[in-house]
């Protein structure tokens, strides 16, 4: 399923009443199975462009569409949340049953889904643990699973991992690599780390601070399957190097404008 | 040569230890300190009986089954006023808490209304009702529903708006919203709400029963001190306090059964 945005603005209005333009006329394309990473300065705006995507924010102009059928028992998407998001009184398995009673699946077939989400996401053996009972990395293993586990045409992925220490995330993130070689899902992922963008998505999307706009998109020229050894590579530098030269500025004002 | 400076530890004042032995003696040193002040006559027995009679009495009042009937019409008082207070308590308050309208005509209301001591209302409610059970109950009914539907209330406002946002992406409409996610949240308000709601209920019941009735705790007492009966009175008093532990207690457990991800 392609993902379109269509010329999406967002303005908010303040506690005084202000206007604050969060995304101005943003329009780019999600092709069927890609793996785009959306890329930004803090406040740019990115997770507001997500949330629009997942229907959790309304544009203030413009237009977000899925292009391509839906099979019916499908969601469209998922959304997989920085701060996990779980609900402290369902236990793992429940947790991931969640999407799958809302859309009203039978016990039994929820087990059954859950359990392959279980395998998929290595969370054997934690299925009646409550989240406070896990580590962060297990935790979002859990998000996962719970966005996977509706089988969305497109997961969005909100900082998933912008949460967890570094070598967690390094790890997380090749997982999650090998969980998108195996569903081939659609994945729109929202980060501001430039890493972990060229390392894992097809695309970069790079986008302004306040308001909004898309400075580049920037192909990735890596083979798949990814590999840490390509965190090395020239061409890894190489785009590294060009998205921080876009966005070098953009951090710095964003960071003065913090001073002020 | 260097000299060498030990690193006090400057958390030894914040310690806090469990004291067992005190534990367990501080209650008994009350009721030995209690009989020794009546034995040797020092109080006399019209004003402060001693335990032991108390205690004696207790048992005379379980024989000749004056104790059941009063603790049975108590009891019955109190458990059917806390459960429809609570429920209907808990159901306003998600109601008022979830949708925007309800909250618009209930707020004021409950704001006009909490503030009257409940057992004012009495008066009107055998008025109302007549002198039998249904006004002891409904005036129980009316001192908890109060602190259960703005704990509940207060427990779907401060819900946490990730959760909510997390529900709503997967589909969740509203009844699954209150029930697998607002109601959930609010649990620990509620039950902070029972725990109110159970004081409020005994002292109510009491109340209650000094005021307009022939049987329970609360007349037990009353009566007792009438007939200058001291030792009776005590047994009341006694209950009275074995009722307000036990109904703690219980809410403690259920509590720990309701909320096991805490």
């Amino acid at each position: 399923m392609r993902v379109v945005v269509d010329r999406v603005s967002k303005t908010y209005t303040d506690r005084l009443g202000h206007g604050v333009a969060a995304l101005d006329d943003v329009s780019l394309a999600v092709g069927s199975e890609e793996f785009l990473a959306l890329l930004g300065p803090s406040g740019c705006g990115k997770s507001t462009l997500l949330n629009i995507v997942a229907g959790l924010t309304a544009p203030s102009a413009g237009g977000v569409y899925l292009e391509g059928g839906l099979a019916p028992g499908r969601a469209a998407t998922a959304m997989v949340f920085q701060e996990f998001a779980l609900f402290p009184w369902r236990t793992v398995q429940a947790n991931i049953e969640f999407g799958l009673e809302e859309a009203g699946l039978g016990a039994a077939a929820r087990a059954a889904r859950a359990r392959e989400h279980v395998q998929l996401t290595g969370l054997a053996g934690f299925e009646g643990k409550y989240p406070h009972q896990l580590s962060g990395g297990m935790r979002q293993r859990v998000g996962i699973a719970r966005a996977l586990a509706v089988d969305p045409a497109v997961l969005l992925m909100d900082e998933p991992f912008s949460a967890l220490d570094a070598q967690t995330r390094q790890l997380m993130q090749e997982e999650l690599l090998a969980i998108w070689e195996r569903t081939r899902k659609t994945i729109v992922y929202v980060t501001h780390n430039i890493q972990e963008a060229v390392f894992m998505a097809d695309r970069v999307v790079v986008l302004s601070r306040r308001p909004g706009r898309v400075l580049a998109t920037i192909p990735i020229a890596l083979g798949r399957p990814r590999t840490e050894a390509m965190l090395g590579a020239p061409a890894f530098a190489a785009a590294a190097d060009r998205i921080w030269s876009l966005i070098r500025s953009q951090a710095q004002a964003a960071l003065r404008e913090g001073m002020a | 040569m260097s000299a060498r400076l030990p690193v006090p530890d400057r958390t030894r004042a914040l310690e806090r230890r469990g004291h067992p032995l005190v534990r367990g003696v501080s209650l008994a040193a009350l009721a030995v300190l209690w009989e020794l002040v009546t034995r040797t006559g020092w109080v006399p027995p019209l004003f402060l009986p001693s335990p032991l009679d108390v205690l004696a009495s207790g048992l005379e009042m379980l024989r000749s089954g004056e104790l059941v009937t009063h603790v049975v019409t108590s009891l019955r008082r109190i458990v059917l006023g806390f459960g429809l207070g609570a429920l209907l308590g808990v159901t306003v308050g998600l109601a008022v808490g979830f949708w925007s309208l309800a909250e618009a005509v209930g707020n004021p209301l409950i704001a006009a209304t909490f503030p009257i001591p409940k057992i004012a209302l009495l008066p009107l409610l055998i008025l109302w009702l007549g002198i039998g059970e249904a006004s002891k109950v409904a005036v129980i009914l009316l001192g908890v529903f109060f602190p259960m539907a703005i704990n509940t209330y207060t427990g779907v406002r401060t819900a946490d708006p990730l959760l909510i946002r997390a529900a709503v992406s997967f589909g969740a409409g509203r009844l699954s919203l209150i029930r697998k996610v607002l109601l959930p949240s609010a649990l620990p308000m509620i039950f902070a709400g029972l725990r109110l709601g159970a004081g409020t209920a005994l002292l109510l019941l009491v109340a209650a029963e000094m005021i307009a009735a022939n049987s329970g705790i609360g007349a037990l007492v009353l009566n007792a001190q009438n007939l200058m009966e001291t030792t009776k009175l005590m047994v009341g008093i006694v209950l009275l306090s074995l009722l307000g532990v036990c109904s703690h207690w219980l809410l403690a457990r259920l509590e720990r059964l309701a909320i096991p991800w805490r």
